[in-house]
């Protein structure tokens, strides 16, 4: 439910990973370093045209991801006005449109296993100071596994609050979700060491 | 080791959960959300180094690509963005308060109150108003962007008092989960 991969397949999925985090990075520097808006605007619209590349579809679907960005921009744009610096704030809706849309098309075209592989590689060198790549390829995958857990627990418990009660279920499920989600933990990490662990 | 990676990895999936609880945006581009809360409770039941663990592990997620920042953000955009400067804070944050609940031993309610108070203001606000200061234009400056903070300053302190309060009941429930007193 989380994942912001795209499933309409485009010839930049076919891209590894590297190389497109490379990209990535590399248009979020150029971003920084402009300061007029029409070179943001260009670049703006060149991130629109690979998008588009991928089809209407494809295109359609970054367009939604994009949309909670857009109350943002209206509020800069608004204080920015009242600071009298329309340019400036053109100037840092532009940058984060740029850097959140490239972003946004790395992530839509990247499987997270992928990611996760490059993290792997990336993090290989911190076994010198006790981190161990496989270790924190656990913990990657765990934390997003925790997530609809979570909160699959906290509707849980809160469809148990409305069965017994009138009330609406509020603060006083917090603490039973935790627990839960703290035993969870402890069972979980019961089943690593029962089947061998980490070492 | 493996209670420990667990531990962290549930942590980090806890800040994920309460950032996506319904928050207020800041016209400076800051949203306020219950994101640290979470901070506050990696660092006061993690302990120091697992607690920015945790906080490493969620920012480094949310970096690949997950909807886990604030506003359902997520990618590398949001390190480049005007909030870039509490993102690098909320794992020395944790730090600070996990390492004043490890040291300080007395009541683990009043002392996860106060080190959440310390971690989640002088420490968090540090580096979020530089983070403000370099990225905004030349109009705003230290104190314009110090001045700002304080639209801030009643709800983390309303989170600290939620923080020990949950961390106090934590530690009668399940003393053996505050890894920070273990």
């Amino acid at each position: 439910m989380l994942s912001l991969t795209s499933p309409i397949r485009t010839p930049f999925h076919r891209i590894p990973a590297g190389p497109k985090l490379l990209a990535l990075l590399l248009v979020a520097g150029v971003t920084m370093a402009l300061s007029n808006p029409l070179p943001l605007a260009g670049l703006l619209l060149a991130v629109a045209l690979l998008f588009a590349a991928g089809g209407a579809g494809f295109a359609r679907h970054g367009l939604r991801v994009m949309r909670p960005v857009l109350p943002l921009a209206v509020v800069l744009m608004a204080w920015h006005l009242w600071l009298n610096a329309p340019e400036a704030g053109l100037v840092m809706i532009l940058r984060m449109l740029v850097a959140m849309a490239a972003a946004n098309l790395v992530t839509m075209t990247t499987r997270l296993d992928q990611m996760i592989a490059v993290v792997q590689r990336i993090a290989a060198p911190l076994r010198h100071i006790g981190l161990r790549p496989e270790a924190l390829a656990l913990a990657i995958a765990l934390m997003i596994r925790f997530i609809p857990v979570m909160s699959t627990r906290v509707a849980q418990i809160g469809d148990a609050w409305r069965a017994r009660s009138r009330r609406r279920p509020g603060w006083r499920i917090v603490m039973p979700a935790a627990l839960a989600a703290l035993d969870d933990a402890e069972q979980v990490s019961e089943a690593l060491r029962a089947r061998g662990g980490l070492s | 080791m493996e209670r420990n990676l667990s531990m962290i990895a549930l942590f980090a999936a806890l800040i994920a959960v309460l950032t996506l609880v319904p928050q207020v945006h800041l016209p400076f581009g800051v949203p306020i959300t219950a994101q640290g809360l979470g901070t506050m409770l990696c660092g006061t039941v993690l302990g120091a180094k697992r607690g920015a663990l945790a906080v490493l592990l969620y920012l480094a997620v949310a970096a690949m690509g997950l909807p886990i920042l604030s506003g359902g953000r997520g990618g590398l955009a949001p390190f480049f963005g005007p909030s870039a400067g509490f993102l690098i804070g909320f794992p020395v944050a944790a730090f600070v308060i996990g390492w004043i609940v490890e040291r300080w031993r007395a009541g683990i309610g009043t002392v996860s109150f106060v080190a959440s108070v310390f971690g989640a203001i002088p420490v968090l606000y540090a580096f979020g108003i530089t983070g403000l200061v370099l990225f905004a234009t030349k109009e705003t400056s230290f104190a314009t962007a110090t001045a700002a903070m304080a639209v801030f300053l009643p709800g983390d302190i309303l989170k600290a008092v939620l923080a020990a309060a949950i961390t106090r009941s934590l530690a009668r429930a399940r003393p053996q989960a505050i890894l920070s007193r273990a």
